[in-house]
């Protein structure tokens, strides 16, 4: 089995600490992005980036100069709509630099409202419509068998994508291929479009759900660096099962007056909300 | 149709260990052969077409050759919008093989019937729309689809269907082929009902009309010089189609011959606008839907008249 090599990986291991720092400046990011380019889906943004913080800058071999290394660990980010954090980790990373992001949902722009393939080195997949991601991961996971290769899958959800049949059938695709490779991470923030999700089309309890389609599962704590290292270090949790964690997360986290309110799901915040919503994230950093 | 397909992958696989074929639970004992020679890469995915297509993109993001295959309209319709994202805008070389194409599921009814998937395949950007007319064209359509390497769209029939004598024309992706040469009339047909057209164009020989017939294997793209070429100065034009007149073959034609601004009178034959709701053999469904070979010359003769 090939093992990827090492000495092309992101060189340093940032602690726990550094990680959460990190996520918490790169949400400031995701913040100015909103402000300077408007439109929505700050939320969501919020809730996945600790977890994105995490698997990109410690746990996932992969090599920002090499974006098509054969080695390297697969991420589909299957949430898309979530993608002003994708992107903020990305250039975090190196895939390109920082400045390019002033070309976010502007004329002759870059990077969309939804991640494409073509245009952002390093995303995997165009994603957006939800329930394409997971399908995606299970075709590379089994590509990934056939070739007998050393790297990881991974794919990151939304609790309301889980809605989605299509989900599903890679729920139970994933066991069926004992794609122990592959690690599925809902990012269960409890808030879809128009509510919560149980009030909805509830997927609850997903945990369980996940369990008995075949899943080996873990419930963490989606914004507790610690418990998300911890948790990705001890990938596979069970050999022959794909992997699931269900990271409770709260939406619009790090800013009070967004968290679990379903209209930053479509707005950027007014100048007093950006001053305020500055604060505290600055707070956040520097605490 | 659905051996020929078989049997030309079978010799594609063995060149190219990439070539994977998924089927959406379909295939009594066919693929027993390619599973037993090529271990681990025929692949059931079940009664799941969504997971089956996305499934294929990102085994072909990983530089696999994956084949999704099922009947078409659970492959084209029910999994369109997977086609659309994974496959066509991430220009991914997902060969998607729908068995079943038109009217071939005959008495399992409307549900089993094909009528719209060459104008949903067609209207993607970057998707070829390949729809060979007998067992020498899918061989031909598949050996063409693996070297092309990109998202393309194979629409199969069942299986028995007869050598129309294919053979004695290359296949050429987007180049239609001149199956029988006429002055008068053209009748321009794609899939296995081209059958139906070179009887038609016979009958009208009898009566010294002359009809000559045109193979559009490929519906997408069409090579609009070879088809005006043979369409030349003739009379009138008659498209043939085992598929809603919406969309497909007729639609395809009617548009380079408007562009082109030929101005000759033109019909299309195929389904109209309707589901497919009669019950009967697939020769009897044809006939109620005026696409046997006597309606076809019927039609022609009242566009000459």
């Amino acid at each position: 089995m090939s093992q990827p090599d090492t000495a092309r990986t992101t060189a340093n291991t940032p602690s726990a600490d550094d990680l959460a720092r990190k996520a918490n400046t790169l949400r400031m990011n995701v913040l100015e992005m909103v402000i300077r380019a408007g439109g929505g889906h700050i939320g969501g943004s919020f809730s996945v980036i600790d977890v994105l913080t995490a698997l990109y800058l410690r746990i996932m071999r992969h090599d920002p100069a090499s974006p098509d290394w054969d080695a390297r660990d697969r991420l589909v980010f299957s949430k898309g709509h979530s993608c002003l954090a994708l992107y903020n980790v990305l250039a975090e990373c190196g895939y390109f630099p920082k400045e390019s992001l002033d070309r976010y949902c502007v004329d002759d722009g870059l990077f969309a409202g939804h991640p494409e393939r073509d245009l952002v080195p390093g995303a995997e997949a165009t994603t957006g419509s939800l329930g394409h991601g997971l399908p995606l991961a299970v075709g590379m996971a089994i590509a990934r068998n056939l070739d007998q290769a050393g790297h990881r899958v991974f794919c990151v959800l939304g609790d309301g994508e889980c809605n989605e049949g299509s989900v599903w059938e890679a729920f139970m695709a994933g066991p069926q291929f004992g794609l122990d490779c592959l690690t599925a991470i809902v990012d269960s923030n409890k808030l879809e479009s128009l509510g919560t999700v149980s009030e909805i089309l509830s997927i609850e309890p997903l945990g369980q759900r996940l369990a008995n389609f075949g899943w080996a599962v873990r419930e963490i704590d989606g914004h507790d660096m610690t418990e998300i290292v911890d948790t990705l270090e001890s990938l596979p949790f069970e050999p022959g099962k794909p992997s699931a964690i269900v990271a409770h997360t709260t939406k619009g986290k790090g800013v009070s007056f967004m968290e679990n309110v379903t209209m930053w799901h479509y707005r950027g915040p007014n100048p007093d909300e950006a001053a305020a919503a500055r604060r505290e994230l600055k707070a956040l950093i520097e605490g | 149709m659905r051996d020929a397909f078989i049997a030309e992958l079978h010799e594609i696989a063995a060149k190219d260990p990439a070539v994977l074929l998924l089927s959406g639970d379909i295939g009594f004992k066919v693929f027993d052969r390619f599973r037993d020679t090529y271990p681990g890469r025929y692949m059931n995915m079940g009664v799941a077409e969504a997971n089956m297509v996305g499934v294929s993109a990102g085994l072909a993001l990983s530089g696999k050759r994956p084949v999704a295959y099922t009947i078409v309209p659970f492959l084209t319709m029910r999994a369109f919008e997977q086609i659309r994202v994974d496959v066509a805008m991430q220009h991914q070389p997902v060969m998607i093989v729908g068995v079943g194409g038109g009217l071939a599921y005959d008495i399992l009814g409307p549900t089993h019937h094909s009528i719209e998937d060459v104008s949903l395949m067609r209207s993607l950007p970057g998707m070829t729309v390949l729809t060979p007319a007998d067992p020498n064209q899918v061989r031909a359509a598949t050996r063409a689809a693996y070297d092309l390497a990109g998202p393309v769209y194979i629409r199969l029939g069942k299986n028995g269907e007869p050598d129309l004598g294919t053979g004695d024309h290359p296949f050429e992706i987007g180049r239609p082929t001149l199956m029988r040469g006429g002055d008068d009339a053209v009748i321009i047909a794609s899939g296995a009902i081209l059958s139906v057209a070179i009887d038609a164009a016979a009958k009208l020989g009898d009566d010294r009309i002359s009809c000559s017939v045109v193979n559009l294997h490929s519906v997408k793209p069409i090579d609009a010089g070879t088809l005006l070429d043979w369409i030349g100065d003739k009379r009138a034009i008659v498209t043939l189609e085992e598929h809603s007149i919406i969309g497909g073959t007729g639609s395809a034609v009617a548009e380079i011959v408007a562009e082109a601004g030929l101005g000759v009178p033109l019909k299309r034959l195929g389904i109209r606008d309707r589901f497919t709701f009669e019950v009967g053999s697939r020769e009897w469904l044809l006939n109620r839907h005026g696409l046997d070979a006597q309606s076809v010359a019927d039609a022609v003769k009242s566009l000459i008249a």
